[in-house]
């Protein structure tokens, strides 16, 4: 299964290697990795693999979400479906 | 690779404006729970709605957090339990939505549809007595939501049953007053209702329905509001075009929902309802996107045709994103669940009159109306009649959801909490139409019936 991690806010030193240290304890293989400044506002977008992932989606949620509260950002990670389904036909 | 752009589009959809799944409901077939035994029949009842939906709410949940777009509510439809008590020879069938409303607290759902019966063209006794069940059903139960079809292109306006209905609405009124009339938020009375709308209070599991069923409604008004703030001024082909775009996006979404929900749950995906289903939440409002094409306010001449404009657009863009389309689909214009509409009846833009020719474009009819406690039955029977009669003709789903607030006059503001939201109440017509009402039997079908 894949998934969208996506991190929005104010950029700063340590972003990338937040997350990817909780992806590299967690055994979450990062596929692809897009940034950009939009309106000012640092957006990163990043497609994972979970499927040989050694800890439950929610925990990794959640994990997500604290580190993005230590770093006053937005990180949120979600079926990459959702995206695909909106977006691609 | 999805852009970030995309990515974003989406995110901010959820986040600041309000796109959610509004529910996942499960229709289920309550046909084989039949017994002379009025006892029997309930357990059946219990037991085959806790067996098949016990992994309703966490399978809901679980597609909620993985996908990251909230799901509000978890819900049930059973078969009119009209049909289903009829064989045993209880006279009252309280203790049946009793029965369901245990089911729904053991499950975890926030509302069950099904208290139902079906007299478009008359009835049986096991329709009366549902009918008759009706005020006290909704005074005892927490859950429960009951629902009556008096009309249908095909039969015409069961005249009796609405006459009937005119009472039933008072008198559920009258026992749940402590509440503000609560009782008569969950009863519908409807003409050409259709069997697999997922939205609460007015729905059921059609006899025409499997087993079991799963039926999903998307919600996104803050969402189609937003699109059109970005075309600001631009004439209605790009407004349609731009409702047409994003209700495609909105729709998509309650379509991998439901595809999700089906597999998950192991129970077959009947339809996608393409319905705007507003809240009382700031942002998520119709009225709100009627305003934003140009209007003062919601009301104010111009309203039924910026509905009828957004209702199609609606439709369009949604029925390309779903494998099967179905329920009520359309717009609704509930007004106590809606900031703007409610904004809109507290200043007198909007009256119960500019309501009902809004319903002759849009889904569903005169919603969530509170009118003063002291309007009389066979006034509401004849507001009944008249939507009955727009859905008649028009070959449409309409309904009326009115509250005759206990005690309350024009200008009061009655709270029903949550989803309910809060109505002012209303100005009726106080014109007289007791002696139209106490006519009975049925208006026969029109002639748009005649289509063979």
């Amino acid at each position: 299964m894949r998934a969208v991690i996506s991190v929005i806010g104010k950029d700063r030193v340590g972003i990338i290697a937040g997350v990817s240290k909780i992806l590299v304890d967690t055994n979450v293989n990062i596929l692809d990795i897009s940034q950009t400044i939009m309106q000012e506002i640092f957006t990163m977008v990043m497609l994972v693999d979970i499927s040989r992932a050694n800890t439950p989606f929610t925990t990794l949620s959640d994990d997500l979400k604290e580190l993005g509260n230590t770093l006053g950002l937005s990180i949120q990670i979600q079926h990459e479906d959702i995206f695909n389904s909106m977006h691609r036909i | 690779m999805l852009s970030p752009f995309e990515v974003i589009e989406t995110i901010k959809m959820i986040q600041e404006e309000n796109l959610d799944i509004r529910t996942i409901t499960m229709g289920i077939s309550l046909r084989d729970c039949c017994s002379s035994d009025g006892k029997v029949a309930r357990v059946k009842i219990y037991d085959k709605i806790t067996r098949l939906a016990c992994n309703l709410v966490r399978v809901g949940e679980e597609i909620a957090q993985e996908y990251g777009i909230p799901i509000i509510n978890k819900r049930i439809a059973v078969t009119p339990i009209s049909l289903v008590a009829e064989s045993c020879d209880e006279e009252r069938y309280v203790q049946f939505a009793q029965a369901l409303d245990r089911s729904a607290e053991a499950v975890g759902v926030n509302f069950i549809g099904g208290f139902t019966a079906l007299v478009h063209k008359g009835y049986t006794g096991g329709d009366r007595r549902l009918i008759d069940s009706i005020p006290e059903a909704l005074s005892a139960t927490r859950k429960v939501c009951a629902s009556v079809n008096v009309a249908t292109t095909k039969a015409g306006i069961n005249m009796d049953a609405v006459r009937e209905m005119g009472s039933v609405v008072k008198e559920t009124a009258r026992l749940t007053a402590a509440e503000g009339g609560l009782g008569c938020c969950k009863l519908v009375v409807f003409a050409n209702v259709p069997e697999d709308n997922p939205f609460m209070a007015g729905a059921f599991h059609g006899v025409g329905e499997p087993e079991c069923v799963i039926n999903v409604g998307v919600s996104g008004p803050g969402v189609v509001k937003s699109a059109l703030e970005r075309v600001k001024g631009a004439d209605f082909g790009t407004v349609s075009e731009t409702i047409k775009k994003t209700a495609f996006k909105i729709t998509r979404m309650g379509q991998l929902v439901a595809q999700e929900a089906s597999r998950r749950l192991n129970v077959p995906f009947g339809i996608v309802d393409l319905s705007l289903a507003p809240t009382p939440a700031i942002g998520d409002s119709v009225a709100l996107i009627l305003e934003e094409m140009g209007l003062e306010q919601c009301g104010a001449p111009g309203t039924t045709a910026a509905l009828a404009l957004l209702n199609d657009a609606v439709k369009k863009g949604g029925t390309m994103a779903s494998s099967y389309v179905g329920g009520l689909s359309g717009a609704f214009i509930p007004v106590s669940e809606d900031a703007g509409m409610i904004a809109a009846a507290t200043s007198g833009a909007l009256t119960i009159e500019k309501l009902e020719a809004m319903t002759s474009v849009c889904s569903v009819g005169l919603d969530m109306i509170v009118v003063p406690g002291s309007t009389s039955a066979s006034t509401i029977a004849a507001i009944i009649a008249d939507e009955a009669a727009i859905g008649m003709i028009n070959n449409k789903t309409t309904a009326v959801r009115i509250i005759p607030a206990p005690g309350k006059k024009v200008g009061d503001l009655v709270e029903f909490g949550g989803l309910l939201g809060s109505g002012p109440v209303m100005r009726v017509n106080e014109y007289n139409c007791e002696e139209f009402i106490r006519r009975g039997g049925r208006i026969p079908a029109p002639i748009q019936s005649m289509r063979n």
